[in-house]
């Protein structure tokens, strides 16, 4: 039988594939859809805990909501940083982007 | 049984296609396949009773942010020098699978106190709207101000794009 922990285990496994994509990749677009991974990770785990744990108050699914709205404005600003950075640089390497390293 | 079976399925894909997108050295097709992992997410949600939120994940994930990083791949013309590993390839592994290790081990020793699931599956959707915009709940100024932050988010990125 699937249960609470099934998913918040399946949560947990999304997030890992993400963090490892957002530390190991050098292509900025990449580590954008890793940022994405890790948040609908988080999102699954979110909408679990309000099946399993409160089914009545659908908390979970509110959270989640907010999760989307935050994850698309982040999705937007991103690309455009991305796009305004390919202008100056011909290349989306975030290994190129040291502008404001110390 | 068959709510088991849907989330093994869905949960393969989801880890499947989640893997490639971090593994592929081809940007197009780890965009692609993305987005069938949020198609798999929008599918677990089903199996969770979410109506509402697996609507709204194929509508804006799938819908919106998949389009914007597939013009954002096309504009920038990187699906051909590919993604390449930076320097914490090794490093990177070890420490996912360092914090994976942990999270499943607390996950399996905590004693989730889980209701009682005699409640029937319903639709979501009046009570979610319900709950967003009535004062009792206390999400009416979250509310407001996800509004704001999508309105400034997107003058924003119009900024940041415009030609000088």
């Amino acid at each position: 039988m699937v249960g609470l922990q099934h998913y918040i285990i399946l949560s947990a496994v999304l997030f890992c594939i993400g963090l490892y994509g957002a530390l190991a990749k050098r292509n900025a677009v990449i580590i954008l859809m890793s940022i994405e991974i890790m948040l609908n990770a988080a999102n699954v785990a979110l909408v679990a805990f309000s099946r399993y744990v409160t089914p009545q108050l659908l908390t979970g699914q509110i959270f989640a909501v907010f999760v989307m709205t935050v994850a698309a404005a982040e999705v937007a600003v991103g690309l455009a940083i991305i796009i305004a950075l390919y202008r100056q640089k011909e290349k989306v390497d975030v290994g190129e982007v040291d502008l404001m390293k110390w | 049984m068959g709510l088991a079976i849907s989330f093994w399925l869905l949960a393969a894909a989801a880890v499947g296609s989640a893997l490639a997108v971090v593994l592929l050295r081809n940007v197009f097709r780890a965009a692609l396949l993305l987005i069938s992992c949020f198609f798999a997410i929008a599918g677990l949600f089903v199996t969770l009773g979410a109506d509402f939120l697996a609507m709204v994940q194929v509508l804006v994930y799938v819908g919106a942010i998949a389009v914007l990083l597939l013009l954002a791949i096309m504009l920038t013309r990187e699906a051909a020098t590919g993604s390449p590993f930076s320097r914490w390839r090794i490093g990177g592994a070890i420490a996912s699978v360092a914090l994976l290790a942990a999270m499943i081990a607390v996950f399996r020793a905590t004693p989730w106190k889980v209701a009682d699931q005699s409640v029937v599956l319903k639709p979501t959707t009046a009570e979610l709207g319900a709950r967003l915009l009535t004062p009792e709940s206390g999400f009416v100024l979250p509310f407001e101000i996800a509004s704001v932050l999508l309105l400034a988010a997107v003058l924003g990125a119009i900024v940041l794009v415009k030609e000088k």
